[in-house]
């Protein structure tokens, strides 16, 4: 059974014999029900959203509890500070080049795994299970076991000897990014497999066996027949990147020790937690968050239009 | 070539060429896991070779780790954490989506369009405004109310609920509620009941976010003895090396205790994380 959204909210059936009253009666019922959510959704989304914009145009210091501090309006004064610090232009930089690595690897792996693991074979609860592994498990216990295999001392430049880059991996500026991108794409893949692998469900059979009386190969039929058939996948795959390397945290703090040489590495969070909560500057980090939550906009509108084109 | 039936050998290989491309992704997914495993049950973890094969195997890494950041608070932590999550989303998440399915009631499009919406939206931008509020305005750093608060309904589970009621025969409702049954009691006796499957699978799609989370109890819990796991084991990987004999070790033995929960509990219940439920739960 699969549980999708085309499917419309089924409207209950004999409303119509039902007393007003009655109806009345479950329409508060209703709202009664909903409420502790809604309550949710404006506590943990609508207020600090309407806070960190005005947060942004305010000059705001941290106070004790209880304690009133006047925070003036400054205009664009924290925006201001934001584009004129080249390491914030470091921090986008650095979610570009994530981008970059991150989507065609995912794209490509996860396509591919999904499209071997879509037949009746021997073992596929196995692979899933496999490469849905990492997905489950926390970043922090990943990190420590990458730093592990990746570190100067590590398994990785044992395999390679003196071919292992220098300075290793997590401490060079040219790889600490990519470094990133590669255990993202590693730890998310599974999911995207999982993704994929529903996607193709959705593929018509009659479309290979067409495109294969028309003499079309594997490879061909894969670029022909599945590629097109899974974009909607595609399209959120990723839009998911998008907001994953906007979201990074715990990646550039901990595998990168706290954003990689000459921040390399920094990611705009990070960069919010550094101003905002080290540096005790929440109104630039707030100003900061505006500028983040405009980019992922910019950048998931922009995706959806190139992924969906000719569609 | 004759496309319409592949020659054997063809068939054949393409099959071999499936079963190497699936087991090379395998060993690439689950070597970090060996090692982690391995490494952390050494006596010397060095990031040699030998590291790989097990040898001079000892448990003194999961002392060592233990005796630093003090293993059983903070598990302790990070399962009131989830717990409290857990509950919440249970509680409240399922009263949300019978509504949005079933009932009526004004507003009932505007709720349904803003948890599509915040589905939409990262976490982590809206940490800065949070902490502010959370520590700083209602007092509540060092508190677990604080540490649940941000993911204490999960939006995702509100979808999948109201997804598997609105699919349920609306007639059952309806007849319910001819016999003067309260919609209470129609929630708890006629559709929760059926609703298992769903229920199952919402809570294991919410316990991996509060269980692996970092960064908002890392911002919210400055006292040790608060911290989850997750952070405890993240502030020993930055500054607490050191204060061990055999620090990637007892890195790794932390890592293991972490990593253990998430994994049983997803190898157990494996069936229940089909690609249809995460498919549902993310066209939103």
């Amino acid at each position: 059974m699969s549980l999708t959204l085309q499917s419309r909210p089924a409207a209950p059936s004999s409303t119509e014999q039902s007393p007003a009253r009655r109806n009345r009666f479950r329409s508060r019922v209703g709202a009664l029900f909903v409420s502790p959510y809604v309550l949710f959704l404006l506590v943990v989304f609508a207020i600090p959203l309407v806070y960190t914009v005005w947060m942004s145009f305010h000059r705001f210091y941290f106070t004790a509890p209880g304690t009133d501090v006047d925070a003036p309006w400054v205009g664009l004064s924290n925006y201001k500070d934001v584009f004129t610090d080249p390491v914030v232009g470091q921090a986008f930089l650095n979610i570009l080049i994530f981008l970059v690595i991150n989507v065609p690897l995912t794209v490509g792996l996860s396509l591919v795994l999904a499209a071997a693991l879509n037949a009746k074979m021997r073992g596929r609860a196995f692979f899933r299970a496999a490469f849905y592994l990492p997905y489950v498990t926390a970043s922090v216990a990943l990190v420590a076991v990458w730093q592990f295999l990746f570190g100067q001392d590590g398994f990785v430049n044992h395999l390679l000897g003196s071919h292992a880059p220098d300075p290793s991996w997590l401490v060079n500026t040219h790889l600490a990014m990519p470094m990133i991108a590669v255990f993202v794409t590693w730890k998310q893949l599974g999911f995207f497999v999982m993704l994929y692998l529903a996607a193709l469900q959705n593929v018509g059979k009659e479309l290979y066996e067409a495109s294969a009386m028309d003499g079309a190969g594997k490879v061909r039929q894969f670029f022909s027949v599945t590629v097109p058939g899974v974009r909607p996948a595609t399209t959120l795959v990723v839009i998911y990147a998008i907001i994953t390397g906007a979201n990074m945290f715990s990646e550039p703090y901990l595998l990168t020790g706290g954003g990689g040489p000459d921040h390399a590495s920094t990611s705009p969070v990070l960069l919010m937690y550094q101003k905002g909560i080290e540096q005790g500057h929440p109104d630039v980090a707030a100003a900061l968050g505006v500028v983040l939550i405009a980019f992922v906009m910019v950048v998931s509108l922009a995706a959806r239009k190139l992924t969906e084109r000719g569609n | 070539m004759s496309a319409t039936t592949p020659a054997p050998g063809r068939r054949v290989g393409g099959k071999a060429l499936r079963y190497v491309l699936l087991s090379l992704g395998a060993v690439v997914f689950l070597f970090p896991f060996y090692y982690m495993v391995v490494g952390s049950l050494r006596k010397v973890t060095a990031g040699d070779l030998s590291a790989a094969v097990p040898s001079g195997l000892t448990g003194a890494n999961y002392a060592a780790i233990n005796s630093t950041i003090s293993l059983g608070r903070s598990l302790l932590n990070s399962g009131i954490m989830t717990i409290g999550v857990l509950i919440c989303t249970l509680v409240f998440g399922v009263l949300a989506g019978y509504a949005l399915a079933v009932l009526k009631f004004r507003g009932k499009g505007a709720v349904f369009g803003a948890l599509l919406l915040v589905q939409m939206v990262p976490f982590q931008l809206l940490t800065l405004p949070l902490y502010v509020l959370v520590v700083r305005d209602y007092g509540l750093g060092d508190n677990y109310f604080g540490m649940i608060l941000p993911f204490a309904i999960n939006s995702t589970a509100v979808f999948l609920f109201r997804q598997f009621f609105s699919q349920m025969p609306q007639s059952l409702f309806e007849a319910a509620r001819i016999d003067g049954a309260s919609e209470l009691r129609i929630l708890w006796k006629i559709a929760l009941p059926m609703a298992k499957p769903a229920i199952l699978t919402a809570l294991l799609l919410t316990f991996i976010g509060p269980w692996n989370e970092f960064l908002w109890p890392f911002l919210v819990t400055k006292n040790a003895d608060m911290q989850p796991l997750a952070v405890s084991l993240a502030s020993f990987l930055s500054n607490l090396q050191g204060t061990v004999a055999n620090p990637a070790g007892a890195l790794l033995a932390g890592a293991c205790v972490l990593a253990l929960p998430a994994v049983v509990l997803f190898l157990v219940f494996q069936r229940h994380f089909t690609s249809t439920d995460i498919d549902s739960a993310t066209k939103g």
